[in-house]
């Protein structure tokens, strides 16, 4: 893990994640003028702007895409936005929503609230569960320049995102009595288990952990181990591991760097990101995804269902790192890697300088004022 | 660090009646032991596999030293399954600590093989063991990257996603049930706000997924709001479980008491003994139905250090001096907690998983020196 180590932290992620784009993009290194990677030789048309689906959704939601928006405006990036008006109290998510997301194939969205115990479902999981965003990732890493408690965190969680604890289907037996289930299929795990493998190849990741609780849900847990297993016979360059659930989370509060890449199942996922999001700089920076066979969605790599309080609203003080990283993310998988490595570059320069920063990183700026800084700082 | 020890000698000092609000008699002999201290009290010891033999012989030292009036009723694992326990633990260790409603128990290996239940399992469902309870606080002197930790963990151990309910509904379809009912959430509830009333606690936090399991969370959240009404004087409050996670290591402080289900409480629970040290540090405790207390260590056996006097009794220890508070001899916990606390501040003995080199003989010397 001392692959992030301490010389020019900025141009060895960059190389890092150029690497990890099979399609050797350019290289904007600021500090080496004209040191340039082979070229990235796009196809005839590959410029034409893309149309990607936005729903800024609720609390911070609006703030931060509104952010996203401002700057890609700026870079002149080859997107334009449709946007959709999307609140968590709605019973589902409008079938244009769902339309639109699966003609532009790719979407940006901020958090929507989920109402506790009100009878409403998620509305972050019914969007997985309808366009089949079988697999959520994270990416948990410390930013040059942004003090945590931890070094050398560079974890990249990958969740089962359709079934387990979050299947929804729950009973009252008799009053005072309520069963729910957690239901996990050998198609489900397999899938998984396949992205998680697959992702570590394509990125030049060396090990892949899988987190479970068996030695008490032995079958549900079982299956799921069963299927990494299976899936890491395939792909023996790649060290494979296991490790219960409580265990993890302990190991990721001492010593993080050893991990890697993690597989999990839905609910141990949720926890896993949001602490290893927590110990690398917190859910305000972490970016994510979740992406199926068909369709990706972009969005804050923590804790979806999370928009901030009332005061971060009045105040205009949410922090946009996250979601900007997000949208880098989603630049690279939309092919204009050149467009990414400008914002990804911009967004960790104002980092490391650290004068322009949200309260949650210790600072005082407004979400304006951040935006502000990235565009200045864009190549 | 200096105001949040002064909370727990006073929270220490206060009354510490540990038993279960659920059965108010359970009251009386407790209150009655502390009253009648000249005749020892018995306890059951299980000093379990591995290491535990060595560590249970520290605490030992340590309570003869220290003149703990407690007269040690020890039960090993035996080498036969018992047919009326299914288990290796035999009916009179059960009895045991049934009659003596107090014990105190090391790392426990449950041998490989079927037929028989694991030993934790057995002590859980055949003693009723509901809650778990774990205080973890930063110690003085040893330096983790948290340094502001002070809360407790009480976790609800008798169902939930660990309901033991699985089953394949076809081939590569598997269900895992988690029941919550009305009657245990209730039960978990009051014994929190009871644990943060007589410990000088000021807030209970609810951990929760209700959000998406809006039966089942949604149940605990309810039953654990009608308790909070009962404690006006305790602030309460609901936090969702990835919330918590991510809040506990961005600063662990927000908490004090966080009353929880079952799986998430495993997690909770062993995350925040990572945030302190490790499970070779933090002390546990269950309550079971009746006012039972049986005190243990959550560590594994480590059976490639057994028998090398190289173990460290730390965790035992700690959950002793638990034992002690729920039998009332306060005086005697805090005594030997601050001289576990200052031994391992003073850093001249320490065990190797704490980056020393003394035995864990010349670390129980210490201790009782300290004393």
């Amino acid at each position: 893990m001392a692959r992030r180590a301490a010389t020019l932290p900025i141009l060895r992620r960059l190389a890092d994640t150029a690497a990890s784009v099979r399609l050797s993009p350019l290289l904007p290194k600021p500090d080496v003028p004209n040191a340039r990677s082979v070229t990235y030789m796009p196809r005839p048309g590959d410029g034409a702007p893309r149309a990607v689906t936005l729903i800024p959704g609720d609390g911070i939601g609006p703030m931060v895409t509104g952010a996203v928006e401002q700057v890609m405006s700026a870079m002149h990036a080859p997107v334009y936005f449709e946007k959709y008006d999307v609140h968590g109290d709605m019973k589902r998510v409008p079938e244009e929503v769902i339309e639109s997301i699966k003609k532009n194939k790719v979407c940006l969205k901020g958090g929507l609230k989920t109402p506790v115990g009100g009878g409403v479902s998620s509305l972050n999981v019914q969007l997985r569960k309808e366009l089949d965003l079988y697999a959520s990732l994270v990416n948990c890493f410390n930013l040059p320049g942004l003090p945590t408690r931890h070094e050398g965190v560079d974890i990249v969680v990958i969740r089962e995102n359709t079934e387990g604890e979050y299947s929804g289907l729950e009973h009252e037996v008799v009053p005072g009595v309520v069963e729910s289930l957690k239901v996990i299929t050998k198609f489900c795990s397999e899938r998984i288990a396949k992205y998680a493998f697959e992702y570590a190849y394509l990125n030049n990741r060396k090990k892949v952990t899988a987190v479970h609780k068996a030695n008490i849900m032995k079958l549900a847990d079982g299956l799921f181990l069963e299927s990494c297993r299976e899936v890491a016979t395939k792909y023996p360059s790649i060290k494979y591991n296991e490790i219960i659930v409580d265990n993890c989370c302990m190991q990721l509060v001492s010593k993080p760097e050893q991990f890697d890449v993690m597989v999990t199942p839905n609910l141990y996922g949720n926890l896993v990101a949001n602490t290893a999001a927590g110990i690398a700089g917190g859910t305000g920076v972490m970016p994510g995804g979740n992406v199926g066979a068909d369709h990706a969605v972009f969005e804050q790599g923590a804790s979806a269902g999370n928009v901030g309080n009332e005061k971060i609203l009045d105040q205009k003080k949410a922090n946009p790192v996250a979601l900007l990283l997000s949208s880098a993310m989603m630049l690279r998988h939309l092919q204009f890697p050149s467009f990414a490595d400008r914002l990804e570059t911009a967004v960790k320069r104002i980092i490391m300088e650290g004068k322009v920063r949200t309260k949650d990183l210790g600072g005082d700026s407004t979400t304006q004022e951040v935006v502000d800084a990235v565009i200045s700082n864009l190549d | 660090m200096a105001a949040q020890i002064l909370r727990r000698v006073v929270g220490s000092r206060s009354t510490q009646i540990l038993s279960s609000p659920a059965n108010p008699t359970s009251v009386l002999p407790a209150l009655a032991r502390a009253f009648s201290s000249q005749t020892p009290i018995r306890a059951t010891l299980f000093p379990g596999d591995g290491i535990g033999p060595e560590i249970a012989e520290s605490v030992k030292q340590v309570f003869k030293a220290a003149d703990v009036p407690i007269e040690w009723e020890e039960h090993y694992v035996g080498t036969e399954i018992d047919p009326r326990t299914q288990s290796f633990l035999t009916w009179e260790s059960l009895e045991s600590v049934r009659r003596n409603r107090v014990g105190l128990k090391g790392p426990m290996a449950t041998p490989i093989g079927k037929g028989h239940r694991s030993l934790n399992l057995t002590l859980r469902k055949e003693l009723n063991l509901y809650a778990n309870v774990r205080p973890c606080y930063s110690l003085p002197g040893y330096k983790t990257r948290y340094d502001d930790v002070n809360l407790v963990t009480i976790r609800e151990n008798t169902e939930g996603e660990y309901s033991g309910l699985e089953h394949q509904v076809v081939r590569g379809v598997v269900e895992s049930l988690k029941i919550i009912t009305r009657a245990a959430s209730l039960r978990v509830a009051e014994y929190a706000f009871h644990y943060a009333k007589t410990n000088g606690r000021d807030r209970v936090s609810v951990i929760h997924k209700a959000n998406i399991m809006q039966k089942t969370d949604g149940l605990f959240l309810k039953c654990c709001r009608e308790v909070a009404e009962k404690y006006p004087e305790i602030t309460y409050e609901e936090v969702v479980i990835d919330n918590c996670c991510m809040m506990l290591v961005k600063n662990p402080a927000l908490f004090d008491v966080l009353v929880m289900p079952n799986l998430y409480g495993d997690i909770i629970s062993d995350l925040s003994a990572g945030l302190v040290g490790g499970l070779g540090l933090t002390p546990s405790c269950n309550i079971g139905e009746g006012g039972i207390a049986l005190a243990e260590a959550v560590h594994g056996s480590a059976p490639d250090i057994a028998g090398k006097n190289l173990a460290n009794p730390t965790a035992l220890l700690m959950s002793s001096v638990m034992m002690l508070r729920h039998l009332n001899f306060s005086d005697k916990a805090e005594q030997i907690q601050n001289a576990i606390v200052s031994t391992i501040a003073e850093g001249k003995y320490r065990t190797a998983d704490l980056g020393g080199s003394s035995s864990t003989t010349e670390f129980t010397n210490a201790i009782c020196n300290n004393l």
